[in-house]
Order: structure tokens, then sequence, then C-alpha cells
């Protein structure tokens, strides 16, 4: 009779180990760290890598991977911008970039699909496709100016604390609409994940595809969903990030899919597929930001630490996924 | 000489072409030349060399000198893919190798002979620690060499401290710009480490033992393939290719970019090698095909500058190639568009 914690979580509660480690470490070395405004920042900052990482997560999950999902925020972001700049309602602009997106990820994944093709190559494909064409939209960065911008989504933060400033004056901080949207975005994706047919169709394609085709799950048509969702979520992902940004940039975010991808797997989800959570890429991700907070913080340590201690990070999960999944053959 | 270099390049194309007909070389021979028959027509002055100094200067020069760095980290990537694997942190070695070669020259005064030396030391370090952890810790090729492409350039920039070190040693400058009997070095550092390959895969048994363990990795172990060594020294190649690609970029500009030297040439280089006819599954390799897809890449770019596209726009149309190459050699389209044609129905793998 002994008590073992299932496998598959083990990845994750080490992961949630080592946020909590490197929190508390924060707020022991460092006096302001132990403010809410750190936490807070947390979310709003990374919330556009959280939410192009939900995306990644899917598509890991499957067995794929997307290398397109820097290319494709950094065209979302110009292309807001370039629309807002022609006069196009804000409302319109997002719906028709998100709908953009949408339709960038169903190509990929149909190609995949339909051709049998590595989604290494394709997605590849699709991130030079989309890095061009951005500059093809406009070939600098654009500012964004309408109101909608400045006033509509700034009003639209949650007051959650409030704090003494040194001065002495009482002052609120918010959560941005940012960090909502990055947090309502691991709902519905965990929702989505765990307790939909689409979810476990993913799960059950990422463990086996050829057994989840004979036990009857919709191989192809699951696939397409899940680089569409990848697609539609990086183009959120770039809505997002203009929120942040105040602007467009078509040569931004070089490099964001291995910072997804890094968060995924920080966060426990098998790049074999089939195993993981979208929780677990919350907690990847918000790792990854408080190692650039602690950073920042030290103010004496250069920005290539970030970098090395990612690469360490991911270097020691992955081989404690290796040991698991070694011990569950054996 | 701008009219017979032409020539001599299309005899030797069109010989190329009749005796690759039966062979994966063809198709992506067959789109350099269609590439450069669009230039010959449409391009003017595509084809115009000329000797300068004793040296031979034109685009299809440069097209060799830049395209030596995606040549040489295709030879290695080559090896890499036919064991089944990929190496994405190439890029991230080079900056490595740049990176050292600098610091050491101009930080730690040591002579360029030797700067050159631990560079390509370390870069063969940097391979080793991407087979060891694909050969003996078994992690996934994809996520093992990540570790390094995201660490790498951190790295680069540890050894560096954030600086970019230039130089000017000529010995330093040669190396990526220098000319031997009239044609760029870089083409002879390709043509001697494409010699050695091919002499060591092809007229040794390691070429075979390369595609048994692409192949099938467990039926070559009990084979008695040493598979784990053969894909240890894959990686260890593909690091000292990667270095050897490193200190010609840095050459090139004569400067460590920790941030910029071999960004996405880790892409570029394994799309040199599926363009010529080595499958992402591993198995069978082409070292030529991977050369000549190189060339292709090259040949490209070169083009969409002369052309006056800008190079921002540049990823358009490579995509598109991507795409297009990956669509040709997908058994599938063959097999849909065969259904289509209501021709013979044979079954495939009949």
């Amino acid at each position: 009779m002994k008590f073992r914690v299932p496998a598959q979580l083990i990845p994750l509660a080490a992961s949630a180990a080592v946020l909590v480690l490197l929190y508390a470490g924060g707020c022991l070395a460092f006096d302001g760290f132990t403010s809410p405004r750190v936490v807070i920042n947390l979310f709003g900052d990374n919330a556009f890598v959280g939410v192009a990482a939900v995306g990644a997560t899917f598509v890991i999950l499957s067995g794929g991977i997307d290398l397109s999902v820097g290319a494709v925020v950094a065209l979302t972001t110009i292309s807001v911008a370039a629309l807002l700049g022609h006069g196009v309602p804000p409302l319109a602009a997002v719906l028709l970039v998100l709908a953009g997106g949408a339709a960038f990820g169903a190509f990929l994944g149909f190609i995949i699909h339909w051709f049998e093709l590595p989604p290494f190559l394709i997605t590849l494909g699709g991130m030079f496709l989309a890095r061009g064409l951005g500059f093809m939209v406009h070939p600098e960065s654009l500012g964004i100016t309408h109101p909608f911008y400045g006033e509509t989504v700034g009003g639209l933060a949650i007051p959650v604390a409030h704090v003494t400033t040194a001065s002495g004056r009482v002052q609120t901080l918010t959560l941005p609409f940012t960090a909502q949207c990055f947090l309502a975005v691991v709902l519905v994706a965990s929702v989505a994940a765990k307790w939909t047919r689409f979810g476990r169709n993913v799960y059950a394609i990422g463990s086996s595809e050829s057994s989840a085709r004979l036990m009857g799950v919709p191989v192809g048509k699951t696939k397409i969903l899940v680089y569409t969702l990848a697609g539609f979520l990086s183009a959120l992902g770039g809505v997002v990030a203009t929120f942040y940004m105040q602007s467009g940039n078509p040569a931004s975010f070089v490099g964001l899919e291995l910072d997804a991808i890094a968060a995924v797997v920080i966060g426990g989800t098998l790049l074999r597929g089939g195993v993981g959570f979208i929780s677990g890429t919350l907690v990847g991700v918000l790792i990854l930001g408080i190692i650039q907070t602690l950073i920042n913080f030290k103010g004496d340590l250069n920005t290539w630490w970030t970098k090395i201690a990612i690469g360490g990070l991911l270097l020691v999960f992955i081989m404690l996924q290796q040991a698991l999944s070694r011990r569950r053959r054996e | 000489m701008s009219v017979v270099l032409p020539l001599v390049l299309w005899i030797a194309l069109a010989a190329g072409l009749c005796f690759s007909r039966r062979s994966v070389v063809f198709w992506p021979l067959l789109a350099l030349a269609l590439l450069l028959l669009f230039n010959q027509l449409f391009t003017p002055g595509f084809f115009h060399v000329e000797i300068r100094g004793g040296h031979l200067y034109g685009t299809l020069i440069d097209i060799l000198n830049q395209g030596a760095k995606v040549m040489l980290l295709a030879l290695g990537m080559t090896l890499v893919i036919a064991t089944g694997g990929v190496d994405l942190s190439v890029g991230a070695i080079m900056a490595i190798a740049g990176a050292v070669l600098a610091q050491r020259f101009v930080g730690a005064g040591w002579s360029p002979g030797l700067a050159i030396v631990a560079a390509l030391a370390l870069s063969v370090v940097a391979g080793a620690w991407n087979g060891l952890l694909v050969a003996v810790l078994r992690i996934q090729p994809i996520v093992a060499t990540l570790i390094l492409m995201v660490a790498g350039r951190g790295i680069a920039q540890l050894i560096t401290d954030g600086q970019i070190i230039t130089f000017e040693n000529p010995t330093l400058v040669y190396l990526g710009n220098g000319f031997l009997l009239g044609l760029p070095f870089t083409l002879t550092l390709v043509l001697v480490m494409l010699a050695l390959t091919a002499v060591l895969t092809r007229r040794t048994a390691l070429g075979l033992f390369v595609e048994a363990v692409g192949d099938n990795e467990t039926a070559s172990h009990f084979t008695g393939l040493p598979a784990r060594q053969v894909k240890f020294l894959a990686y260890v190649f593909a690091g000292f290719c990667a270095g050897l690609a490193g200190l010609v970029a840095a050459s090139n500009i004569k400067c460590a970019d920790s941030n910029h030297a071999g960004l996405y040439l880790e892409l570029d280089a394994i799309l040199a090698v599926v363009i010529g006819g080595t499958a992402l599954t591993g198995g069978r390799f082409y070292l030529a095909g991977s050369m000549i897809g190189a060339l292709l890449i090259q040949t490209l770019t070169q083009t969409l500058y002369m052309r006056n596209v800008s190079a921002d726009i540049a990823p358009v149309p490579k995509a598109i190639v991507i795409l297009a190459v990956c669509l040709l050699q997908s058994p599938k389209l063959r097999e849909r568009l065969a259904r289509l044609g209501g021709g013979r129905k044979r079954r495939a793998g009949a």
C-alpha cells in the first residue's frame, strides 16, 4: 500500500513549487517585491505571451508544434494599428484580425493534415509568411492614438488593491484589461481542454494518433481545429499586445514562439503530446515573467541571464519529464 | 568573361539535370535552373561577372560567398536529420563561436589561430552537449536542441559581456572575405568540408550507419550498430559545422554580434536539407541535394535583392517556396493528384 501522486501531476506540482520558491526568494531579497503591484504587473506584462502560449499548449497537446506564434502576433499588432489608422472602428478591426488569425491557423492546419506534412516545416513557412505580410501591411512601427485604446480599455481595469505610497497617499491598484483577457482565456481553455469533446479528442490524438483514429476520433477535423484555435489565440495575443504597447510593429516579437513553447514545457506539458494542463502553462508563463522581474529588480544583472535561466529551467523540467516517463514505462 | 561563365554554368546545369533525372536531386536542381533562367531573362546584370584585382566579382560570386554559411550548416544538419533528429541550436552555436573568436582575440590577446581553435573547440563542446541530451539521455531532438537555442545567445552575450566586439586582423577578415585563386575563400572551405563529409560517409560505412539509425534505431541497435554513438557524433559534427559557419559570419562583418549572428539560419539550414530531398523523418540523405538547396535559398534571396524587393518582405516568397516544396514532396499530394488524373490505379506500396 503505497500512496503515489499521479505521474502527470508531478511536473505541474514541481512548476508550482518553483514559482512559489522564486516569488518567496524575491520577497526575501528585495524590499519592493512584496507589493501587490509586482503580482499585478506579472499578469499584465505577460498577458500576450500567456494568451499565445495557451494556443501553443493545445497544439503541443495534440502532438504538433507551432512556430508561427511570434510572427502572427506581430502581424496582428500592425494590422490593428493600420486598420485603426484607416478609420475602421476598433471593435470591427479587432474582430477582423481575430478572424484573420483563425483563418491563417486553419490554412496551416489544413495543409498539415491534408497532405500529412510535418507541422514543424509548415508552421515555419507560416512564420516567414506572416512576418513578411506584416511588413507589407506597414513597414515600420505605427502608434495607436484612437480614444478607444486610451480611455475605453483603460476604464475596464478592475481595482484590486490599495497601497500607500512613500508620500503617504493611498493609491488604488487596478488589474489591467490585458491581464483579465489572459485569465479569462486560461479559464475558458481549461474548461475546454478538460470537459469538452474537442479537448478530449486533442489529448487522444496527442497520445496516439492511430489509436485515436481507430477509436473513431475525427482526427482531421480536430487537428485543423487545433491550429485554427492556435491562430486565433495568437491573434488575440496580438490584440492584447496592442492594448499593452499602444502601437503595432511588424518587426516585434521575434522568438515569442520560443517563449511560448518554453512556458508550455516548464508548465509540465510533454512535447511528445497527450499529457499536460492549461493551468500548467499559466504557471509556466508566470515563472518566465518572475525570472524577468527578478532580473529587473536586481538591476546589475544583464538581460542575457534571462535566456540562460530559461534554458536552465527548460533543461531541469525536461529531465524531470524524462525521468517520470521512464518510471512509468518500467 | 561575362559570356563564358554563364555559358559554362548553363552547360553544367543541363548536364547535371540530365544525369540526375532519376535521382532526388533532380527537383531542387530544376528549381535552381528555373530561378536562374528567370534571372537570365528578366534581371539585368545578374550574370555579369568581371575580374577586378585578380578576383572574380559579380552576383553569382556573391551567391556562393553568402551561401557558404547555410551550406556549412546544411552539411551538419543533413547528417543530424538523417539520424531522424533535428538541430535547432546551430544558429546559437554560430553566435557562440563568433563570440569566442572575438573575445579571445581582442579581449585575451590570443593569436588568430588559437582564437579560431578555441571557437571551434567550444562549438564541438556545444554539439557534444546536444548529442549527450539526444543520444544518452534520449530526449526528443527538437526539445533537446531547443535548450541551447534559447540559452546559446545568452551564453554568447555572457562571453562578450554584451558588447559587439570588432576586429581588424587580416587573418580573421580573410576567413569570410578573402579570395583564393580568384574565388572566395569561403567556397574553398565549403568544398573541403563537403569533400571530407562525402568521403567519410560514402567511402566508409559511416553513412550507411547514419541511414540505418535514422530508418530504424531499434533495429540497427539489434544488428549491432553503435546507434547511440552514431547519433552523438552527428550532433558533434553539426556543432563543428556551425562553429565554422559562425567564424565565417563573424569574419564577414568583422565583428561578433551575439544577437544577430546566425539568427534564423538554423531554419534556412533545415529548409536546405529538406529541399535537397532528405526527409525529416530520417533515413537516406543527400549531401549534394542539401548544397543545391542552400544555393537555391541564397539565389532566391539574391534575386529579391537585385529586384529591389525590400529585405523585410523577402520572407513571403521564401514562405511560398517552403510550402510549395513541402507540397511537392508530399506523397499524399502525389497520390491525390494521381487519383484526380484518374490514370493508373496502382495502390501505394504495391
